[in-house]
C-alpha cells in the first residue's frame, strides 16, 4: 500500500455519485444525430456553442493571430520564451476592456488589478488560498455550482456553509438566510472569511438582484473581516445586459472606493463561457487589494495561462469591431435559444424559473413529476430521465438544492434540431407518466412500499460507485 | 490590516533576495547589442535559446498545427471545447514517444500514466499534494533550484530538509549525507514522505551518476518513501554518457511492476528541452494509480491549453522533427557549453565538470575575500553592478559551500557570451592587481563593506519580479 496524502486518497469531496451517473451513461451512449440517434442528449453540459461560426470567421480573417505572427512578422521566440506571471500586458489590456464592454462600460477595469489564471477552476482556487486558512469558512448561496465543492475546499482545506434559498422567492439570496447561515457556521465554529456568489448565477440562469448585492454589501460593511467574491463567469450570458449588475457597479454606485469595503470584494472571470473556450484555460482574479493581487500573480505560477493561447486572445479581444458584434449576436442566440427551452417545456407542463434572463441553463421546476417530496424521488425522476428518456440533465441536489424536484438543463450546447427532440422524448415520457397515473391511483398505495425498496437499492448503487475517473466538471 | 490568509502574509517561503536584487538590476539596465552595449548581461535565466530556428521552420512547414487545422479542416471548436483533464489523447502519446526517444528508447512511457499540468511547476506541487500532508518532508539534496522552496512548500504546507553535498566529491549525494538528512528530520519531528532529486541536476548541470541513483532507489525501498525525479533537463544532456533515468535503473534492477516502482515518480516538461516555457506543458509519470487518479483531478487547476496541445501533439509527433531536434539541440549546446567554459578559464575560473543542463555550475571561491556567505553575496554584488553580469549565488540554491555560482550559457548569443567572458577576464585581471597593491587595506574595507550590503539585501521586501526561472 502506497503512502498517500489524504487529499489524494479521501474521495468525492462533495463530489455527487449522480453526476458520474449521468456523464458515464452519456458517454457509454452518446447521442449522434447519424450514427446514434436513440443514445442519450446531453443536457448537463454548460458549454457555449452558438456562436463559433463568428470565431472562426475571425481566424480567418486574422490567421496572425494563431500563426505567431505581428504584422506578418514572426514573433513565435517572444511567445515561445514569454512566461511572465504578470501576464502579456495587451492580453489584460484587451480583457480588462472586454470586462468593462461586458458591464454596457459603466464600470471600468485597471488590468493591473486582473491576475490571469488557468480557467476559473484555477482562479477560484487560488482566491481561497489568499483569502482563507484552512478550517475557514466561505458562505455559498444554494443551488450552487457542484464543482466549488472541490474547487473552494479540496486542497486548501477550507469549509463551505450554504445560505440556504428556496423557491418562495426564485431562490433570491435573503437577510434571514445569510444570517442565518452565518449563525450557522459560529455553531460549527468556523471562522467565516467571505461569502461566494454566482453572478448570474449557476444553476439558476438568472442576475443578481440589486437588493440581493445591497444585502451582501451591508453584510460585509457591517463584518469587516468578511469578503465578497463575485464569480461573474457568465457575466456576458445576460440576455439584455442592462439587466445584469456587477458588484463592480455597486462598488462605483454606493461609492465604496475610499473604503474598506473596497478591497474585499474580489471578481472572478473566464472566456469558457462567454467566448466558448473551455479548453484554452482562460480565467482572471480581479481585486482592488494590492496584497492579493501580489500573492494571487505569485500563486499564479501553478497555473499560467499558454503564451500562445494569451496573443490569440488579445488579437481577438482588441477587435472591438469584432466583440462589440460577438456580445450582441452571442446574446440574441442564447435568448432565443432560451426562449425555445422554456416554451417546448411550457408546452408539456413543465414549468423554468420566472426570471431567468441568463446563463446557458435553465433551472427547471420538475416537482409535479416527483412520486414523493424526497430526494430519493428526485433521484429516482432523475434515472429515469437519464435511462428512459435519455436525457441527460442534471439534479438540483447535485447541486444542494434544499427542495427535491429542480434540475438543471443546457440549452446552448446542442442544435436546434436536437433541442427539439429532447423536448419531443421529454413531451413523450410526460405524457405516459400522467396517464400512467391517471390509471394506476388506486395501485399506487400498494406499490409504494416495494417500490421504495427499490429506491434504496438504486441510492445505495449510486453511492457504491467510487471515486472513477470522470470528464473533469462542467458548470 | 485586511485579512488574508498566512499563507499570503507570511513571506518568503525560502525566495532569496539576492535572486530578486540581479533580476530586478537587470530589468533597470538590460544589455542590447544596439541600444544598451554596457548594459547587464543576463546569466541568470536557464533557457534554450539555441534551436527554435528549427521550431520555426517545422511551423512554416506545417501550418495547420499553429492554425487550428487537421489536413485542412478546422478543429478549432473540438479544440476550444476540449478540457477534458485526462489531456488530448493525441499528445499524451506523442510525449510518451518524446520521452522514451530522449531515453534511447531504453524503457517505455505508458501514456495512460502521463498526467498532464501547467509546466513542471504545477506538476510538482500537484505531487507534494498527492504524496504529503502539510508538515511532512522532502529530502532535497543541495544545491536546489530556489524555486522549489515555493513550489513545494508554500501552498502545500510541505518541509524540505536538505542532502548536503559537497565539493569533495563533485557534489555527489553520498549515503551518509542521506541518511544524515533522514535523521535531521526526524529530530525536527518530520515525517519524510520522499526524495525529489531533478536529474540532470539545476543548478549543477550534471546527471546523476548510476550509484547515486541505486542508491536513492536501494534508500526508498527500505525506508517505505516516495522518489520524484524531475527530469525536465533530459533532453539537454551533451555529453558522451547517455542520459541514465530512474526509469532505466528501475528495469536494471528488475523493479518494474513491483511495490517500488510505484513510488518512483518522474516529472518532465518541455521548458527546457524544446525552450517553450510560455506553453506552460507540465507532466507527471507515475506506476501509481491512485497517484495518476487523484493528480489527473488536481490538473483541472492548471491545464494545458488545448491549442497548445493539439500544435505540440502534431510537433512530437513527427518523429523526424523530433530525432533531428534532439540530436541537433545536443550539439549547439555542447559548443554553446564548451564556449562558456573556456572562457571562464581564461579568466582563471574553473567549473565543475558538466554533461548536461543550460549553465555551469562554477568555481569562484578563489575570489572570494574570506570563506563566508557573506563574501560570497559581496562578489555576487560586484559582478552584477560592475562587471554588469546577472548570475546566480550557490547561497540561493542553498549551496553549504559559499562561492559557487550558477552561470547560464543557452539564452544568449555567441558574441554576447564572449562579451561577457571578456568582461570576467577583465574584471578577474583587475582585481589580482587590486589584491596584490591593497592587501593592507582590505581588512578595514570589509567589515564597512559587509554590513551595508547585508542589510540592503535582506531589506528587499517581497517585490513583484518575474518568475523564477530555473
Amino acid at each position: 500500500m502506497v503512502l498517500l496524502s489524504r487529499k489524494a486518497t479521501c474521495n468525492s469531496h462533495g463530489q455527487d455519485s449522480s453526476y458520474f451517473l449521468g456523464w458515464e451513461e452519456y458517454e457509454k451512449n452518446p447521442y449522434d444525430v447519424i450514427k446514434n440517434p436513440q443514445g442519450i442528449i446531453q443536457m448537463g453540459l454548460a458549454e457555449n456553442q452558438l456562436c463559433f461560426d463568428l470565431l472562426e470567421s475571425w481566424l480567418e480573417q486574422n490567421q496572425d493571430a494563431a500563426c505567431f505572427k505581428q504584422d506578418g512578422q514572426s514573433i513565435f521566440r517572444e511567445l515561445a520564451l514569454f512566461q511572465d506571471y504578470h501576464g502579456l500586458s495587451s492580453f489584460k489590456n484587451a480583457l480588462a476592456d472586454f470586462m468593462s464592454e461586458n458591464r454596457g462600460n459603466r464600470v471600468s477595469f485597471d488590468s493591473n488589478n486582473l491576475v490571469l489564471t488557468a480557467g476559473a477552476t484555477s482562479a477560484n482556487e487560488t482566491l481561497m488560498f489568499c483569502l482563507a486558512d484552512p478550517g475557514d469558512a466561505f458562505l455559498i448561496p444554494t443551488p450552487y455550482y457542484p464543482g466549488f465543492d472541490r474547487d473552494l475546499k479540496w486542497r486548501t482545506g477550507v469549509e463551505i456553509v450554504p445560505i440556504q434559498c428556496s423557491s418562495t422567492n426564485g431562490f433570491q439570496i435573503t437577510k434571514l438566510a445569510l444570517e442565518e447561515a452565518y449563525e450557522q457556521a459560529k455553531k460549527l465554529d468556523l471562522n467565516v472569511k467571505g461569502i461566494l456568489i454566482t453572478n448570474p448565477s449557476n444553476p439558476l440562469g438568472t442576475t443578481t438582484t440589486r437588493t440581493e448585492l445591497n444585502i451582501l454589501f451591508d453584510f460585509i460593511s457591517k463584518h469587516k473581516n468578511i469578503h465578497l467574491v463575485s464569480d461573474e463567469i457568465y457575466s456576458g450570458t445576460v440576455f439584455n445586459s442592462s439587466e445584469f449588475v456587477s458588484v463592480m457597479e455597486i462598488l462605483k454606485n454606493n461609492k465604496l472606493e475610499n473604503t474598506d469595503v473596497f478591497n474585499r470584494v474580489h471578481i472572478v472571470y473566464s472566456l469558457s463561457k462567454d467566448l466558448g473556450l473551455p479548453g484554452f484555460r482562460v480565467g482572471a482574479i480581479y481585486s482592488n487589494d494590492k496584497d492579493v493581487i501580489s500573492a494571487a500573480t505569485k500563486m499564479s505560477s501553478f497555473g499560467l495561462v499558454s503564451s500562445q493561447t494569451q496573443y490569440l486572445l488579445s488579437s481577438l479581444l482588441s477587435d472591438k469591431k469584432f466583440t462589440k458584434n460577438y456580445l450582441r449576436e452571442n446574446q440574441n442566440r442564447l435568448k432565443n435559444r432560451q426562449r425555445k427551452l422554456v416554451s417546448g417545456l411550457e408546452a408539456i407542463g413543465i414549468k423554468c424559473l420566472d426570471e431567468s434572463n441568463a446563463g446557458l441553463f435553465c433551472w427547471v421546476d420538475m416537482r409535479h413529476l416527483l412520486g414523493s417530496k424526497t430526494f430519493d424521488a428526485e433521484m429516482d425522476l432523475w434515472k429515469k430521465i437519464v435511462y428512459q428518456v435519455k436525457l441527460n440533465i442534471s439534479p438540483g441536489s447535485s447541486c444542494h438544492c434544499v427542495e427535491p424536484g429542480w434540475f438543471r438543463v443546457c440549452f446552448a450546447n446542442m442544435s436546434e434540431e436536437t433541442l427539439k427532440l429532447a423536448l419531443k422524448r421529454l413531451k413523450k415520457f410526460v405524457d405516459d407518466e400522467t396517464s400512467k397515473r391517471s390509471c394506476q391511483k388506486s395501485e399506487s398505495q400498494r406499490l409504494k412500499g416495494s417500490r421504495k425498496k427499490k429506491i434504496t437499492n438504486i441510492s445505495n448503487w449510486v453511492f457504491r460507485l467510487s471515486f472513477q475517473d470522470r470528464e473533469a466538471d462542467e458548470r | 490590516m485586511k485579512q488574508l490568509s498566512t499563507k499570503v502574509t507570511s513571506n518568503a517561503h525560502g525566495q532569496d533576495s539576492s535572486y530578486f536584487l540581479g533580476w530586478e538590476e537587470y530589468e533597470k539596465n538590460p544589455y542590447d547589442e544596439t541600444k544598451n552595449p554596457n548594459g547587464i548581461i543576463q546569466m541568470g535565466l536557464a533557457e534554450n535559446q539555441l534551436c527554435f530556428d528549427l521550431i520555426e521552420t517545422w511551423l512554416a512547414k506545417n501550418p495547420d498545427a499553429a492554425g487550428l487545422k487537421k489536413d485542412g479542416q478546422s478543429i478549432f471548436k473540438e479544440l476550444a471545447l476540449f478540457q477534458d483533464y485526462h489531456g488530448l489523447p493525441e499528445f499524451k502519446k506523442a510525449l510518451a514517444e518524446f520521452m522514451e526517444e530522449i531515453r534511447g528508447n531504453r524503457v517505455t512511457f505508458d501514456p495512460s500514466k502521463i498526467v498532464l499540468a501547467a509546466g513542471s511547476t504545477s506538476a510538482n506541487e500537484t505531487l507534494m499534494f498527492c504524496l504529503a500532508e502539510p508538515g511532512d518532508a522532502f529530502l532535497l539534496p543541495t544545491p536546489y533550484y530556489p524555486g522549489f522552496d515555493r513550489d513545494l512548500k508554500w501552498r502545500t504546507g510541505a518541509e524540505i530538509v536538505p542532502i548536503h553535498c559537497s565539493s569533495s566529491n563533485g557534489f555527489q549525494i553520498t549515503e551518509s549525507a542521506l541518511q544524515q538528512a533522514y535523521q535531521q528530520a526526524q529530530k525536527l519531528d518530520l515525517k519524510v514522505k520522499g526524495i525529489l532529486v531533478t536529474n540532470p541536476s539545476n543548478p549543477l548541470g550534471t546527471m546523476l551518476t548510476r550509484r547515486e541513483l541505486n542508491l536513492l532507489v536501494d534508500f526508498v525501498s527500505s525506508k517505505n518513501i516516495h522518489l520524484i525525479s524531475d527530469e525536465i533537463y533530459s533532453g539537454t544532456v551533451f555529453g558522451f554518457e547517455q542520459f541514465v533515468s530512474v526509469m532505466d535503473v528501475l528495469k536494471d534492477k528488475n523493479l518494474e511492476n513491483t511495490e517500488v516502482s510505484k513510488r518512483v515518480h518522474v516529472v518532465y516538461s518541455l521548458s527546457k528541452d524544446l525552450g517553450l516555457p510560455g506553453f506552460r506543458v507540465g507532466a507527471i509519470y507515475s506506476n501509481d494509480e491512485m497517484v495518476v487518479s487523484a493528480a489527473t483531478k488536481m490538473s483541472s487547476f492548471g491545464l494545458v491549453s488545448s491549442q497548445t496541445q493539439y500544435l505540440l501533439s502534431a510537433l512530437l509527433s513527427d518523429k523526424k522533427f523530433t530525432s533531428t531536434y534532439l540530436d541537433e539541440n545536443k550539439k549547439r549546446l555542447k559548443i554553446r557549453q564548451k564556449q562558456l567554459v573556456s572562457g571562464l578559464e581564461a579568466a582563471g575560473v574553473t567549473s565543475l565538470k558538466s554533461n548536461a543542463g543550460l549553465f555551469c555550475w562554477v568555481d569562484m571561491r578563489h575570489l572570494l575575500d574570506t570563506n563566508t556567505f557573506e563574501a560570497e553575496l559581496e562578489l555576487w554584488k560586484k559582478i552584477v553592478y560592475e562587471v554588469k553580469l546577472n548570475i546566480s549565488p550557490g547561497s540561493s540554491c542553498h549551496c553549504t559551500e559559499p562561492g559557487w555560482f550558477r552561470v547560464c550559457f543557452a539564452n544568449m548569443s555567441e558574441d554576447t557570451l564572449d562579451l561577457a567572458m571578456k568582461r570576467l577576464k577583465e574584471y578577474v585581471e583587475s582585481t589580482d592587481s587590486r589584491r596584490m597593491i591593497s592587501k593592507s587595506s582590505h581588512e578595514r574595507i570589509k567589515s564597512l563593506r559587509k554590513r551595508t550590503v547585508s542589510n540592503w539585501v535582506f531589506r528587499v521586501s517581497w517585490t513583484d519580479r518575474v518568475p523564477d526561472e530555473r
